[in-house]
């Protein structure tokens, strides 16, 4: 192993990160390169080095500010939170929909009733007695014939 | 049985806020620290460190462990600060280099005036002080990326693969990058290295 191949490795030797292989190659090439030992030797020392470094805490008010921050965030919201702020417009809302749903669920009432058909009786001659209808011959005519038309003829004229 | 990460975080996906508070008191320190050799100022540190933590909180819903905790944290607080590094807006923060040591400015909360209790002997506590600004200028000194990288390789101890995605590189990037960091500093911390070597 050349020394230029080395260079990536050395730190990975230093901090016991490299596998079994390479961990050999790379000792087995220090034993014959006195370059590359003193590199490893100082990279070691810079190591030691760092550690001397000190840390520092969290300051005291670090977690109150945080707290705080956090608190202020917008909670998790479900789709029914957006109506929590307003209860009187859900409940109206609420009532609305179940009457919709009642008035949707009633069955359609088509039959008429004895005094239905005497309205609609007493309202014929008043549509008798309109002019474009009684005087609309093609509507006249149609009143005619109708009860002799012949299904056949239907066909026929389809046909034509 | 401490709750992994990944689970605390599944936690505070569910509506439990007590993980979060867990999760703030397990890597508030390690992220303070980082974020404080990153940026050199502690104030703004601790700033940066809340902004990762709500942003932490504010993806809680779409939260997906699909890596590890702590390369998504380190990734997003890398991020901030190599941002913040690079934005002037702080720049008027930053300690010169030649500027007086205190507590309050280049240390932070480093309790290092306290010479009477912890250093009966001055000159013996003096050198130490210079030995630490020394290695503290020397990481300071390194670019950006080069300094998050021994940062979070160091101290972290997080592996290359964790490094890399944060960093957002390849694995063999990363070991160049960490070769040439540690090459800097070796030169950079020559005197020391040599006491080191004897």
């Amino acid at each position: 192993m050349s020394c230029g191949r080395m260079e990536n490795k050395i730190l990975g030797y230093v901090d016991g990160r490299l596998k079994e292989g390479e961990r050999l190659e790379m000792e087995k090439h220090l034993s014959t390169c006195a370059a590359c030992q003193l590199r490893v030797n100082q990279f070691r020392a810079v190591n030691v080095l760092l550690d001397e470094l000190p840390t520092i805490e969290p300051s005291a008010a670090f977690d109150i500010r945080m707290q705080a921050r956090v608190a202020a965030e917008p909670a998790k919201q479900s789709w029914w939170a957006w109506f929590m702020p307003a209860p009187r417009v859900a409940f109206a809302a609420a009532m609305l929909a179940l009457a919709m749903a009642w008035l949707g669920s009633r069955p359609a009432d088509t039959s008429l009733n004895a005094g239905d058909i005497d309205k609609i009786n007493q309202n014929l001659p008043v549509l008798e007695n309109y002019d474009v209808i009684s005087d609309f011959s093609p509507l006249s005519d149609l009143s005619q014939q109708a009860p002799d038309d012949d299904p056949s003829d239907s066909n026929q004229s389809q046909q034509m | 049985m401490a709750r992994s990460d990944v689970q605390l975080m599944l936690d505070v996906k569910a509506g439990d806020e007590q993980s979060f508070t867990l999760l703030l008191h397990r890597y508030r320190s390690p992220l303070i620290n980082f974020l404080y050799r990153m940026v050199r100022n502690r104030e703004q540190a601790e700033d940066l460190a809340q902004e990762v933590f709500i942003r932490v909180y504010r993806a809680r819903e779409d939260y997906i462990p699909s890596a590890k905790f702590t390369t998504w944290l380190f990734r997003i607080a890398t991020n901030l600060a190599l941002n913040s590094v690079r934005d002037n807006r702080y720049q008027r923060m930053e300690i010169s280099l030649d500027a007086p040591v205190t507590v309050d400015a280049e240390d932070g909360d480093e309790k290092t005036l306290d010479v009477a209790e912890k250093h009966p002997n001055i000159e013996q506590h003096l050198v130490e002080e210079t030995r630490k600004k020394m290695i503290r200028h020397a990481i300071e000194k390194l670019p950006e990326k080069q300094r998050a990288a021994v940062l979070l390789h160091k101290y972290q101890e997080l592996d290359y693969g964790e490094i890399s995605k944060i960093l957002e590189c390849s694995e063999s990037a990363l070991k160049s990058l960490l070769f040439r960091a540690y090459e800097t500093l070796r030169v950079e911390l020559a005197p020391l290295v040599a006491q080191q070597g004897k």
